[in-house]
């Protein structure tokens, strides 16, 4: 094997949190070649970006690397002195960052820092410099390099920030070693999958060794011929990806790759109960023994040593060699312990006080007419008071939710697809069309609405952080809707939050607890308690597990489909992530600047025909699986702010335009076989015929 | 407020001693952080038991002329010597800290109680509301505090009333734009909306959901408000506005002396170092409550 560029050999780094050392990372170990791409992959709190921050000479003030070495090039980089580091940042060793727009300077137009950062390491002119920033424009596929290198960073979309970056990235022609820090998980799908097909295509160009960090299981797949699973700071498993994905040895890899939903594939999620550890209560022996399903005392009083499964594959287990022969089967036993949580749940109390239900038999429990919503000022005098242009982020969206089931709605950033949700519950208002909860309209700030009317409805939050007070503890939280809505005295509520917490799987003595002491996954079971408690017919869930890790994610989808099967409750759920609707929904509505472009039943909804911007949606999605067949359809990046496209709005962006009519005429709704309704002015047959050949 | 009505005795006596033990281990990291700050806040509790409990303890009337004693320098009878009518200075100090106290702090709780009311009310609901409240504030904040209290002591007569009135009306857009501020930020949060959406009354969002992440705020801001107050009252007191002779008052006591500092020099020191000492405490005492405040949010 030819030398790696890049080797980490037991690497331990520590953190000084109030006077005591913590350990981040422990006796980590990589190799990464040239033209390799070596995944990380890791849940907040695995360490990983402490790992990135080591490699990359980056760690801050209390950090320290307590032994191990990291060597580039064979070159010893712990020991490098300052001024060696400044040499080699930027030419041998650069890095993609996850939030494009906070990594790029404000003041300067794209051009200039990229200008600037080619001056740093070879000798140019400033016109020379220019155009070998526009050149590096080009080659990450920016349309129009000259104009994007005259604008500033918050003139150009998310996406073209991320390419900008990217070329930064590549700027030096001796790059050898290129570390991605989560590069596309603040971009929407579409995007995402254009920027990764640009990573794979500029690799076969440099060749520099590549890490991949990231917590996306279906990047890791797409991107990555190796990877190392991270959990709390130890390496679990490190194998070729194919062997990752289909012969995992260890529990934790198992269990995460059975937390994802798939497309297609309604078999429960399977959630792993219990959360990381923090820094300050890493376990003495095995770090995953507390949520492992198959841990025996051994794994509790000591650590596993790293093991060589296979030739390339290592694994950090006691049992892997009983996993490996099939006589310990973690997903089953993982199964049981869920169930056993299950039984344990007391449900009576609360399942008594949803059973005088009145939501009636009504078969639609929401129904939506031509809605409109419109934000910025009209007329003069609001913008000389310094308000935006009028923009309709909802434009003419009809639906119907039906009883106990669940509308999936979804859409890129800014499709509209939230601002219709919270239209519908008063936070902003409606500007024409109509809306009805179960025959009462929809109108109104919450302040002017019936009780009634707002206890017919709640919402689920997307940010667990915010949607709980800071300063009430989870009991003052959950009491306040069943006195304010229910109508219950002081103890009632009490005893109820009580047994509300308790179907939440949370125990009852958090209700003194602060949110502060909750994780992110147990403050939106408190929120989704909350959105119960005052027995709605329909629950808004807004983007409710997209904040969440994956395997928290899995667990809170199975508890609402749970809720929701037991209670007879509608949800109207909000996403950009197709899978993870695909696996809750009955119905599915795909949103696209404000309007939506199709809808139908969720069984068929995978199957063509789709509309151009679904399919487009779909053969984005990277799945969590390294051999799926990926069909490259990619769109053009989205322009920011611009207008509203005439005809169909999508037309811009779409794979299968046809020209004039699409231009000029907005689409008619069409009905396919199946019962599905599409917006688009190619018939059923034809797009169907169109889909089937691309995908043959 | 802290502990749920739910919780048993033993739950609430438990809750109530960790938060006494996370406050006291943030006393301690602020005494290694900022050991000024604390000392700082030692030093305005001590002035203000001096104004409870001091006139309890001095032997001396503060405003009892007698001329057998005047113009003494420090001794041990009068450790701050005694000024021209031969009055004991650490009485009259002592006496003036009472009057200074009780007018600025319930001047400054007057004005931190109604700007927070106010500024709560405004920043929550928006709109023209707001635009008009702010541009009132605007209008009140660009008079120069001096000026306006010397146009008010004109006006409506030269009393103590009259300064309690101009502090009040000086500090109440101030604090209400601080906190104005804070709801700003806050109500955009999702938990507000939450409580929107359950139907609570604007009472229960204005002053449960959004009034405890005001207080940190509200505290720093009173401290320094209270700092200010304490100088504006000794700059009218030395003028002679606001004051009552033969009460005695801090910035007075150091106007009148200025005719005897050749002679007297203690009697020009003594006061002004009680009006320094003072502000400079509470000032140290606002540090030290931000240093606390940021604590609990990193925490």
């Amino acid at each position: 094997m030819e030398t790696p560029i890049l080797s980490i050999d037991n690497l331990t780094v520590v953190y000084r949190l109030q006077g005591v050392w913590r350990e981040a990372i422990r006796e980590v170990s990589l190799r990464v070649a040239a033209a390799q791409t070596y995944g990380i992959v890791g849940e907040s709190g695995s360490g990983k970006s402490t790992l990135v921050q080591a490699v990359m000479g980056y760690l801050s003030a209390n950090g320290a690397v307590q032994q191990g070495s990291i060597y580039i090039e064979g070159e010893d980089w712990l020991r490098a002195t300052h001024r060696r580091r400044q040499q080699i940042w930027g030419a041998r060793l650069s890095m993609v960052p996850q939030d494009p727009l906070s990594a790029l300077n404000p003041a300067l137009t794209i051009g200039e820092q990229i200008a600037e950062l080619v001056r740093r390491h070879v000798r140019l002119s400033r016109k020379a410099a220019h155009e070998r920033a526009i050149e590096m424009l080009r080659r990450v596929k920016l349309p129009d390099p000259e104009s994007i290198a005259r604008r500033y960073p918050h003139q150009i979309s998310g996406g073209q920030q991320q390419r900008a970056l990217i070329a930064m990235a590549l700027a030096s022609p001796e790059l050898r070693l290129l570390v991605l820090d989560e590069p596309t998980t603040s971009l929407d799908v579409t995007t995402e999958a254009a920027i990764l097909d640009l990573f794979a295509e500029l690799q076969a160009d440099h060749r520099a060794a590549t890490i991949f960090v990231t917590h996306n299981l279906g990047v890791v797949a797409r991107m990555c011929q190796r990877v190392a699973v991270l959990y709390a700071g130890e390496v679990m498993e490190d194998a070729p990806t194919e062997t990752l994905y289909s012969a995992a040895l260890h529990p934790y890899t198992r269990l995460l790759l059975r937390a994802v939903p798939r497309i297609g594939d309604s078999t429960p999620l399977q959630a792993i109960a219990g959360r990381i550890p923090s820094l300050r209560q890493r376990p003495s022996g095995c770090v995953f023994a507390p949520r492992c399903p198959i841990a025996t005392d051994l794994c509790h009083a000591h650590k596993p040593p790293q093991e060589r499964a296979e030739e390339g594959h290592l694994v950090r287990c006691h049992h892997w060699r009983a996993v490996a022969d099939g006589s310990l089967r973690v997903e089953e036993a993982s199964s049981a312990l869920r169930r056993r949580e299950m039984q344990s749940a007391e449900i009576s109390f609360f399942e008594q006080l949803l059973s005088d239900n009145q939501n009636g038999a009504q078969a639609t429990v929401m129904r939506a007419e031509h809605v409109r919503v419109r934000y910025g000022a009209r007329g003069l005098l609001g913008r000389l008071l310094g308000k935006k242009p009028p923009f309709r982020a909802v434009d003419d969206v009809s639906m119907r939710v039906p009883r106990g089931k669940t509308l999936g709605l979804v859409g890129e950033s800014g499709s509209g697809k939230t601002t219709f949700a919270r239209s519908l519950i008063g936070l902003v208002e409606i500007e024409s069309g109509e809306a009805h909860l179960l025959d009462m309209p929809l109108r109104g700030t919450p302040r002017q609405r019936a009780k009634a009317t707002l206890k017919a409805m709640q919402m689920i939050f997307q940010h667990p952080e915010e949607s709980l007070n800071p300063y009430r503890t989870v009991g003052q939280t959950l009491r306040r809707p069943l006195m304010t809505l229910s109508g219950m005295s002081r103890v009632e509520a009490d005893r109820a939050a009580a047994e509300l917490l308790r179907a939440v799987n949370l125990p009852a003595d958090y209700l003194s607890r602060f949110p502060s002491e909750l994780s992110g996954g147990e403050k939106q079971r408190v929120a989704i308690a909350r959105a119960f408690a005052a027995q709605p017919a329909l629950i808004l869930c807004d983007e409710p597990v997209s904040s969440l890790d994956v395997s928290v994610q899995a667990s809170i989808l199975n508890l609402l489909a749970q809720l929701q099967a037991q209670y007879d409750v509608a949800y109207l759920f909000i996403s950009h992530d197709l899978a993870v609707v695909g696996y809750l929904a009955d119905y599915i509505a795909v949103i696209y600047r404000g309007q939506l472009v199709e809808r139908g039943r969720a069984e068929s909804f995978f199957t063509p025909p789709h509309h151009p911007y679904t399919e487009a949606l779909l053969a984005s999605l990277p799945l969590p699986d390294p051999r799926a067949r990926v069909r490259r359809i990619r769109l053009p990046d989205d322009q920011p702010s611009g207008g509203v496209p005439s005809g169909c709005r999508f037309h811009p962006r779409c794979p299968r335009y046809l020209g004039e009519v699409c231009r000029t005429q907005a689409p008619p709704w069409q009905r396919d076989s199946q019962g599905r309704y599409y917006r688009c002015h190619i018939p059923p047959a034809e797009l169907a015929a169109l889909q089937a050949e691309r995908e043959g | 407020m802290r502990a749920d009505a739910q919780l048993s005795k033993g739950d609430l006596i438990l809750t109530l001693r960790l938060s006494l033990l996370r406050r006291r281990r943030a006393l301690r990291r602020l005494w290694q952080d900022a050991p000024l700050s604390v000392l700082g806040g030692i030093g305005v509790i001590g002035f203000l038991l001096l104004a409870l409990i001091g006139p309890y303890l001095t032997p001396y009337n503060p405003i009892a002329n007698s001329f057998a004693d005047r113009n003494q320098a420090p001794s041990l009878a009068h450790p701050f010597g005694t000024d021209n009518f031969g009055r004991d200075i650490l009485s009259r100090i002592i006496y003036g800290g009472r009057n200074i106290f009780a007018l600025t702090g319930s001047a400054t709780l007057i004005a931190v109680g109604l700007g927070t009311v106010i500024g709560l009310y405004v920043g929550y609901v928006g709109s023209w509301l707001d635009q008009i409240a702010m541009r009132l504030t605007d209008a009140l904040l660009a008079l120069p505090s001096l000026l306006l209290t010397l146009v008010l002591l004109g006006a409506l007569g030269n009393s103590r009333f009259t300064v309690l009135l101009a502090i009040v009306i000086l500090y109440v857009p101030i604090v209400t734009r601080v906190v104005r501020s804070v709801v700003l930020d806050v109500k955009t949060k999702a938990y507000i909306e939450a409580a929107e959406i359950g139907g609570e009354s604007r009472f229960h969002i204005l002053f449960r959901e959004i009034l405890p992440a005001v207080l940190p705020t509200l505290a720093v801001e009173g401290a320094l408000r209270f700092s200010y107050a304490i100088f504006l009252v000794a700059s009218l007191g030395f003028l002679g506005l606001g004051v009552a002779r033969p009460e005695p008052d801090w910035g007075l006591m150091v106007s009148e002396a200025r005719d005897w500092y050749a002679l007297s020099p203690h009697m020009l020191f003594f006061p002004s170092a009680a009006i320094v000492a003072l502000v400079v405490c509470v000032n140290l005492m606002a540090d030290g409550l931000r240093r606390l405040l940021e604590y609990s949010e990193t925490d």
